[in-house]
């Protein structure tokens, strides 16, 4: 009601709007705070220490399809509050990896630990319920749902995912009521990715790139602490792929961590302050862009060399 | 929630699927009314055929509704539907008709009240889909088709066969604690030759159990005073066993949009779509896939019940897998995905395509005199040697019935290619229990303006 009155504040970017405008409804900026809040630990706080908390072990990771070894003794760490990227050329082993990672695949070898937990050979929705996300490399929306079902799909704890609650009279009352909290934030991440004015659009008539906004903005609202991005990039116009980094920027300014899984080796080194450069199923080099582009192995590996 | 807000949903809801529906039943009522003006029939005549067609589109709309949560909402493919009606009849006929004693060749069953044989059937065909649904879930979307439609098959060979045709019940039944003798001592499935639906009259049974048993025999008698003179019990007994199952179908409705628009529904549509995505969102698939079979499967057993326990007996050859093709194209016609529309495909289905043949060959037979049909397809073919393609229309009419399944096909393909989605597939029905919109106003219409930040006009 009150966003009718026209104020130069509603004009800004829409997710800051709780930052700059005092005229934006309540609502907005609660769910606006919400979106900070659900990190636990502010990476301010921790930004002097060197050795960070790390939420994302991988440790002797390895993976056999037959007789081909796809990932081999695969161990790193993802830091907290950090843009990590996991490059190589075709063939590496990095979309393997995440699928280990995620319980897509069960690793021959090797544990993953999430928040010191092992999760190894876990179903990928306990693993996704504890707070690792992940985006597939061909965008995976769901298409004959609109945007909105489609984010709505995605906050964990919902009462109303029990039938019973959902049928019975008087249950539904309270399945409606968390639906409607649920509803702001859900706008809210709709704005921060300015794909509001798509909403009541069916997912399958978005845009290539869009629909990478939108499973990005979904895997968001699952609430977790790291997030697997798997190839975000591809297929994405110039102008969007600023948009997207902008957004992963912002992001983790906030606190999320990110893992990245990407080819393209400039975007990378631009962007991540850690790579791991993985060739044929192992990890060849692990360190910072400077590292990695003083490494002559890495060269060798991108120009076809011998390893 | 305000009157104004109720009134406003109200009006929405008219707009479309109320006024739908009506119109698509009252031009199906009227085309049977219409025809029974021009076959003569009197008053009785006219009741009968309204009874059964509304029984056909009771018990369609019924079953479509109930697929539509498996294969609309879940995209799981069950082609095993009459085996799920079968059980849920069968355990009905089991538990509630009366026992026979000692030695008697007929079949007896538990004698126990006809609510509880009811229930117990619903029950028994929700935990026989628990059955079939665990091992095969985990398969792929066709590997569940197969497993399903074999399952339906070992359902009607298992009441076929002379194994389970009679069973002795022991005197005392001993459980633990409890022990207790039934009053049933010979009990089966009856094998080839069926059962015997001898317990009470589901209708009589479901008006005394409301109050309303003498009040109907009383209006009965009145009509039988001054409307229908002779007998009029079973014209009526059937217009209001039709309005049983339209009261059926409102509550199979009513469950199942409740369902569907929750966050559970879309759970559910989010497996349809793409289950390692709803799994990478936290969602325990297995569960909901689990859910939705167990609940579906119920429901046909239900509908199954509702379907058959009015007949005066049930035999293994009436649950053949045609009856879940039927389903089948019902749903199709309707829209898998959309409730509304899986009632209106049932209804359409049931007065078109499945009742709708014989009253057209009744129609032509009584607009043109014509004379008999030729007893075989040689003599009606011979008719063309003389240029008179008379014989073989005759026969075309007289083998109306059995060319039902042609048109269906034909109808099917027809749709396949111009209208996979059916009559109301295409619609947003979004899963979900509260209006979607930004809240606070300002909608949530598609505004291009909209796309560089500014959020408002």
């Amino acid at each position: 009601m009150s966003e009718t009155d026209d104020s130069p504040a509603s004009e800004s970017a829409p997710a800051e709007g709780a930052a700059t405008g005092e005229d934006t409804p309540p609502s907005a900026s609660d769910a606006s705070t919400d979106l900070t809040e659900l990190v636990e630990d502010d990476p301010e706080t921790r930004a002097g220490d060197d050795a960070r908390y790390a939420p994302l072990e991988v440790e002797g990771l390895r993976k056999e399809f037959g007789g081909i070894t796809a990932v081999d003794d695969v161990s790193f760490d993802v830091e907290e509050g950090t843009l990590t990227g996991l490059i190589g050329p075709n063939g590496a082993g990095k979309s393997t990896t995440f699928n280990l990672i995620t319980g897509m695949l069960d690793p021959t070898e090797g544990t993953v630990r999430f928040n010191g937990e092992d999760i190894t050979g876990f179903q990928p929705h306990e693993i996704a319920n504890r707070g690792l996300a992940r985006t597939f490399q061909i965008a995976r929306e769901l298409e004959e749902m609109t945007v909105l079902e489609n984010m709505m799909l995605a906050p964990k704890g919902q009462v109303g995912e029990s039938l019973w609650r959902s049928i019975m009279p008087v249950t539904r009352r309270s399945v409606q009521e968390q639906e409607t909290e649920q509803l702001d934030r859900v706008w809210e991440v709709l704005d921060f990715f300015e794909i509001d004015h798509l909403a009541d659009e069916y997912a399958g008539n978005l845009s290539g790139g869009q629909r990478k906004l939108l499973e990005m903005a979904r895997a968001l609202l699952t609430d977790p602490d790291v997030l697997l991005l798997d190839e975000p990039f591809a297929g994405v116009n110039p102008s969007l792929e600023k948009r997207l980094l902008e957004h992963i920027h912002e992001l983790r300014e906030r606190g999320y961590t990110f893992l990245i899984v990407e080819h393209d080796m400039d975007l990378i080194m631009n962007n991540c302050e850690r790579v791991i450069v993985m060739h044929q199923g192992r990890i060849l080099k692990d360190g910072t862009p400077e590292e990695i582009k003083e490494s002559e192995e890495v060269i060798e590996a991108y120009l076809g060399g011998e390893v | 929630m305000s009157t104004s807000d109720l009134r406003g949903r109200f009006e929405g809801l008219f707009e479309r699927d109320v006024t739908l529906v009506l119109a698509v039943l009252g031009a199906l009522y009227l085309a049977y009314i219409l025809a029974g003006v021009a076959f003569g029939y009197g008053l009785r005549g006219q009741l009968n055929s309204i009874a059964n067609l509304t029984f056909y589109v009771g018990v369609f709309g019924m079953m479509a509704l109930a697929l539509n949560l498996h294969w609309g909402y879940t995209g799981l493919f069950n082609i095993g539907i009459v085996g799920f009606m079968g059980i849920g009849i069968y355990v009905t006929a089991l538990v509630s008709k009366p026992p026979v004693g000692d030695g008697a060749a007929q079949v007896g069953g538990f004698g126990l009240p006809l609510f509880v044989g009811v229930i117990a059937g619903v029950v028994i065909a929700g935990l026989f889909g628990l059955l079939v649904a665990l091992p095969a879930l985990r398969l792929r979307a066709d590997y569940l088709a197969i497993v399903t439609v074999a399952f339906s098959e070992i359902v009607r060979f298992t009441m076929m066969s002379r194994t389970f045709q009679t069973f002795t019940v022991p005197d005392t039944i001993d459980l633990w604690v409890v022990s207790f003798d039934p009053a049933a001592d010979t009990v089966g499935l009856g094998g080839g030759g069926g059962l015997i639906l001898n317990y009470t009259n589901p209708l009589e049974a479901l008006l005394r159990a409301l109050f309303l048993w003498d009040p109907y025999l009383g209006f009965v008698s009145f009509v039988e005073a001054s409307v229908i003179p002779n007998n009029p019990k079973p014209v009526l007994d059937g217009l209001l066993y039709g309005v049983v199952l339209i009261v059926g179908v409102g509550l199979f409705y009513l469950l199942l949009s409740r369902t569907g628009k929750s966050p559970f529904g879309r759970v559910l549509k989010a497996i349809r779509e793409d289950e390692d995505v709803a799994n990478a969102l936290g969602k325990d698939t297995d569960r909901f896939k689990l859910t939705a079979f167990v609940l579906g499967a119920a429901l046909m057993g239900l509908g199954g019940i509702l379907w058959y326990s009015g007949r005066g007996s049930i035999t293994p050859p009436s649950f053949r897998p045609n009856i879940t093709f039927f389903i089948w194209i019902a749903l199709i016609i309707g829209g898998a995905g959309s409730n509304t529309g899986s009632f209106l495909g049932g209804a359409i289905f049931a007065g078109v395509l499945y009742e709708g043949p014989r009253y057209f060959k009744n129609l032509v037979e009584t607009a043109f005199e014509l004379g008999d049909a030729p007893r075989n397809f040689g003599e009606a073919m011979a008719g063309f040697a003389s240029l008179d393609p008379m014989p073989f229309v005759l026969y075309t009419l007289d083998s109306v019935s059995q060319l039902r399944l042609v048109i269906m096909g034909v109808v099917l393909i027809w749709l396949m290619h111009n209208r996979p989605e059916g009559l109301l597939g295409h619609r947003k029905e979004t899963a979900s229990s509260v209006d979607l919109a930004r809240p606070g106003g300002g909608g949530s219409t598609g505004n291009p303006a909209a796309a560089d930040g500014g959020d408002e006009r």
